[in-house]
């Protein structure tokens, strides 16, 4: 093989090769072009889609794709008594899973590190940016509320996971509709379902309708990879294994920075990167609530 | 406005700081930082033979534990563990001792506020300890938004509502003077390398609490400095 003191491709040697070889010389051919190797610009995010409700076993569900990693939320809704302390709120718990059909690197002996960090840091986000109101889940006060279930699978990973989880969250709420309930001669709350309802018309509902629930702000989130002076926005797994550097923007429809996750990286974000990367955010956020929404109306006029 | 904080401090007013070091003696390094209420003990073991599975052999590879106060260990346990691996892989020099393993343990003694950034300066002066080579220092300080929305440095348990927990590099102070620097770049003490917030809060408010975190750093990377320096000639050889 000719000893090159250029960085110019050997001839002999194949692409594919090359890439596994020096995977960061390869992006750095490309990156001098503000392109990837598959010709997504770098400052854009991958194709995105939601579907609404593929899981009809549950009060409400979505199926979210960014490029190739996807990812299903459902939410089960469950009464509870709430606390002393807090008797007039609904209580959430959040659970994000990494199956080991989503990657090579997770076995059932071996379960992902990134795991337990991604559910935690999913209901600080959805804790923070307001976008549940407790007390809309209270149905009697210091008797009755709801409990959220909201469980998120992995079905792919190909980078980018916490964003896909994320939106997956917020669609999967805005396709719940909460169950009706009614209380029984026990005073005791029970969910009623269809078939209950025809029989015994003499049910004391609490609520009358299924109803959505209403959100002050919906959380929205870009992961973006720094290297050298670039930043990539939206990476994929592989791009993620060569380069370290992440950091994950939340932005909400009040325009308020909701969470900047930055864990170590050989890179420093200086004022400018995060600028920039806070206003490759805010556009993200723009774009997926155009999409949230349109598909939300789609589901509708079905 | 005067500001009235729980503890009488005013806005920019950080609590006590006191760092002592080599308390452990089974451990290579070992380091107590606290801020007031809040202390966190690290121990460093290191560098051992061998890396986890699925580690690059070539490089050094940190692996942290953290043991919470009171209560299993849970998914928030975990979170830190990964913040602090991430934070301390960025400043350790991974090349010099490649196919090994430093361990870094914390134990939280006192939890009032801050607490991630308690831990990061515990563990780089517990890293300093045991000789691990460094790239350059961390120091990590807390700022945090009061409701009102203005800005406090240090918050305790109670004023945490919204905050950023930062990390910025502590550069070596060189012995040459460096050049005049005519590009508009920032100094290197002002990139972040580790941002962690909770809470919403608007972004300018984020960049207010950089400034006023960078300023603080560099305050808390002179203790560091006079702490470290003042141990250097009576430190017994570990060796030995």
């Amino acid at each position: 093989m000719a000893a090159n003191s250029s960085l110019e491709i050997d001839g002999d040697m194949e692409v594919d090769a090359f890439r596994r070889l020096f995977p960061l010389r390869y992006y750095e051919h490309y990156l001098g072009q503000s392109v990837r190797p598959d010709a997504r610009p770098l400052a854009h995010a991958r194709e995105t889609t939601i579907s609404l409700g593929p899981v009809t076993s549950v009060d409400g569900s979505a199926l979210v794709k960014i490029g190739e990693t996807t990812m299903l939320a459902a939410i089960k809704l469950e009464v509870m008594t709430p606390a002393a302390d807090l008797p007039d709120k609904g209580c959430l718990a959040v659970d994000f899973y990494m199956p080991p059909v989503c990657t090579p690197n997770v076995r059932p002996g071996r379960p992902a590190e990134a795991a337990p960090v991604i559910s935690k840091q999913l209901s600080d986000v959805i804790l923070s940016s307001g976008m549940i109101n407790f007390e809309e889940l209270s149905l009697i006060s210091g008797k009755a509320a709801w409990m959220v279930y909201l469980d998120i699978y992995c079905l792919n990973a190909d980078g980018s996971l916490f964003d896909a989880a994320l939106l997956s969250a917020v669609a999967a709420f805005s396709h719940l509709k909460v169950p009706l309930v009614s209380v029984n001669d026990n005073g005791r709350v029970t969910t009623v379902t269809g078939e209950l309802l025809e029989s015994k018309s003499e049910l004391e509902l609490v609520n009358k309708e299924r109803r959505k629930l209403s959100f002050k702000s919906l959380p929205f989130s870009l992961t973006c990879l720094l290297h050298d002076k670039y930043i990539l926005a939206d990476p994929t797994a592989e791009e993620e294994d060569i380069m370290d550097t992440l950091v994950t923007v939340v932005v909400d429809s009040l325009g308020r920075l909701v969470s900047l996750y930055k864990a170590g990286g050989v890179v420093l974000a200086n004022t400018s990167t995060v600028k920039d990367c806070i206003a490759l955010a805010k556009r993200r956020a723009a774009e997926l609530h155009n999409i949230l929404v349109e598909s939300i109306s789609e589901m509708e006029v079905d | 406005m005067g500001m009235d904080r729980g503890d009488g401090r005013n806005p920019n007013q950080m609590r006590p700081l006191a760092c002592s070091r080599n308390l452990l003696h089974r451990a290579h390094g070992s380091a107590r930082w606290s801020q007031g209420n809040t202390i966190v003990l690290a121990g460093v073991y290191g560098p051992k033979a061998g890396t986890r599975k699925g580690e690059n052999p070539e490089l050094a590879s940190i692996e942290v534990i953290w043991k919470p106060k009171t209560g299993q260990i849970g998914k928030q346990e975990k979170e830190y563990e990964i913040i602090l691996r991430r934070t301390l892989r960025s400043i350790c020099l991974l090349t010099v001792h490649p196919n090994t393993t430093t361990s870094v343990i914390l134990q939280v003694v006192g939890d009032d506020g801050a607490l991630l950034p308690c831990a990061i300066n515990a563990s780089c002066a517990a890293l300093v300890d045991a000789g691990i080579p460094l790239k350059h220092l961390a120091v990590a300080i807390c700022c945090g938004l009061t409701e009102q929305g203005s800005l406090i440095l240090d918050p305790t348990k109670i004023e945490e509502q919204a905050i950023a927990n930062l990390v910025f590099p502590n550069p070596p102070t060189s012995v040459i003077p460096k050049g005049s620097s005519t590009s508009a770049e920032e100094p290197f003490e002002h990139g972040i390398i580790t941002s962690v917030t909770h809470g919403a809060m608007p972004v300018d408010d984020y960049f207010n609490c950089l400034e006023r975190g960078r300023a603080a750093c560099s305050k808390i990377s002179e203790f560091f400095r006079k702490s470290l320096q003042s141990d250097l000639p009576d430190n017994a050889s570990k060796a030995s």
